[in-house]
């Protein structure tokens, strides 16, 4: 069959290869190469200088412990919304299913003002926790809150299959082994759907870290405070420090390719346990 | 709201035997904490979007959308729309055809960097053609010589837009394509058909749905791209202002009112893609379920 395939009788390879190389390196890859050519330019001691700034580095500490916090919230939550949808019945659960993926279907500049205003002081959400002292809205809490939102289908949606095709006679051999239901759950189920939570955690970090529009209404941007690094990337290219906006964008890019390598070991993990049962 | 009621499954698909079931306190106390956090975090930020956009009464409402600025705003996404929409179709179906259908080495390699600008912060993607045409760029000076513009105009905002969207219409079809095998089109071919007929006839009516599938999410992301759009945009007033970028002027010039009036027409894109994404997950569900028979 192999044989058969690589001498395929199906015509246009050469012409659909073609062009998809081509568009391939027109759209994608000369303009990424492009990015880090002018970072060299800069070289090594210009671009550590860049991004180690203390502003610099105050944004990327921001980034990536509130994109670790929303992927956190999402791994908790993601796999209870997923384990209810899959294991529950209740009214509307089909529309709460199809809801799931709203985060990728609302332009994010409307995902940023409609939470910056439920967050806010006044807003219904805001107003619950303004008593506490709590402020959400402008503040890192507000960066979390928008990252939660931007991240919240991948868990759902890594998890809901595994839970789909968990074969429920494991979980009645443990009962009737004398687990209880707990012990169940953690010794038999979790291990099942552990790689794809830590998929899904891992794409919604990904997708965390890079985030834009959701955040800058809701974050307040202040310098040092909640400033995150792609605003600092456009607040550079503001100001005409194409080198410095370069180096940063370098530094994100190194950071979603290491990220991007992680997925695909987690994912090649996740397939290569499923298909050894 | 009431969503919240426990029923006990009465068709047979799981937890439904006594041994597998959670106490009933322990489903409620599940289901109310799920149906919780999506409240706060899916449900109310789409309500909030309508009440804020009547919050002045339908007379501001159809004046925020009638003015000739958001008008243009309009305009322009869908243009931005239909240029990147069809481009990355026709980049899908050749990248699917050609991966899915025929062995060569680097195949996984070639899927990863298809799916690459996915994991690019929008505001990269953006900079990164700011890098190759803007007035510092590569081709910055060949292009102000020859007075063509393509940061800070129209063409910047097509770029940044296909690069966003790149993978969508190829990824879904890749998968698809491979579970489809090859069988069909051989018979095809080997029957007399050319190229062309056995991919209009034998390849497009069996991923139509896919297909489908990937220019819907393709377009939600092309007509809602804020990031990357705003590195290249220029935020020129009726020129250069797509929708989401429109949306953000209204709204820091503390015209909320006329920002999430705009802004509910984008909401309202994205509960129709959630719609018709939903129906051509049955649909797909549909196609791929009888070649697995086979």
């Amino acid at each position: 069959m192999s044989l058969l395939r690589k001498h395929s009788v199906l015509p246009g390879f050469n012409l659909t290869m073609g062009f998809t190389l081509l568009y391939l390196s027109l759209i994608v890859l000369i303009p990424l190469s492009a990015t880090f050519i002018k970072t060299t330019s800069l070289g090594w001691g210009g671009f550590w200088q860049v991004i180690t700034t203390p502003r610099v580095l105050a944004s990327y500490r921001l980034t990536f412990s509130a994109a670790l916090l929303g992927a956190g919230i999402n791994t908790v939550f993601g796999l209870l919304v997923a384990w209810v949808l899959v294991r529950y019945d209740f009214f509307g659960k089909k529309i709460i299913d199809a809801i799931v993926d709203l985060p990728f279907a609302l332009p994010t500049a409307v995902a940023g003002i409609s939470l910056a205003t439920i967050y806010s002081p006044k807003g219904w959400i805001g107003q619950m926790f303004a008593p506490l002292g709590i402020k959400i809205a402008y503040t890192p809490l507000g960066v979390v809150v928008a990252l939660t939102f931007i991240g919240l289908p991948f868990v759902v949606r890594t998890v809901q299959p595994v839970l789909e095709e968990f074969e429920v006679e494991l979980e009645e051999a443990a009962a009737s082994l004398g687990a209880t239901r707990l012990q169940t759950f953690l010794k038999v189920i979790f291990p099942t759907v552990w790689p794809a939570l830590l998929t899904g955690f891992a794409l919604a970090f990904a997708r965390a870290v890079g985030e834009y529009g959701s955040v800058i209404f809701i974050a307040g941007n202040i310098p040092m405070v909640s400033e995150i690094t792609p605003l600092l990337i456009i607040t550079k290219l503001e100001q005409y420090d194409y080198a410095g906006a370069t180096a940063l964008a370098s530094s994100m890019l190194i950071v979603s390719f290491i990220l991007l390598l992680a997925i695909n070991v987690l994912q090649w993990w996740g397939q290569h346990r499923h298909s050894k049962r | 709201m009431s969503f919240a009621v426990a029923v006990p499954q009465s068709h047979p698909v799981h937890g439904n035997r006594l041994a597998n079931r959670e106490p009933l306190w322990v489903r409620w106390t599940l289901i109310t904490l799920a149906l919780l956090f999506l409240l706060g975090f899916l449900v109310m930020p789409l309500a909030v979007v309508f009440t804020q956009a009547f919050s002045k009464g339908l007379t501001v409402y159809t004046s925020a959308i009638l003015e000739s600025n958001a008008l243009a705003a309009i305009r322009l996404t869908l243009l931005v729309a239909a240029i990147s929409v069809p481009l990355n179709l026709v980049f899908g179906l050749c990248a699917a055809w050609s991966i899915a259908k025929f062995d060569f080495p680097g195949k996984s390699v070639l899927i990863t960097l298809i799916d690459l600008p996915f994991s690019v912060s929008p505001v990269v993607a953006g900079l990164i053609y700011v890098l190759m045409f803007g007035l510092q760029g590569w081709f910055g000076g060949w292009l102000s010589e020859h007075d063509i513009k393509l940061i800070f105009a129209v063409p910047g905002i097509v770029m940044a837009t296909i690069f966003v969207t790149f993978p969508f219409v190829a990824r879904e079809l890749i998968p698809l394509m491979q579970a489809q095998g090859t069988d069909e089109e051989e018979a095809a071919i080997v029957l007399g058909a050319s190229g062309w007929q056995t991919f209009w006839r034998v390849t497009l009516p069996n991923i139509k749905w896919g297909l489908l599938y990937g220019v819907i999410l393709s377009n939600a992301r092309a007509m809602g791209e804020f990031g990357a759009v705003s590195v290249v945009s220029g935020h020129i007033r009726g020129l250069t202002n797509t929708m989401p970028l429109h949306v953000e002027i209204l709204y820091n010039e503390y015209n909320s009112a006329a920002a999430f009036a705009v802004a509910s027409l984008l909401a309202l894109l994205a509960l129709v893609t959630l719609a018709l994404k939903s129906f051509l997950e049955w649909r797909l569900h549909a196609s791929v379920s009888p070649q697995d028979d086979n």
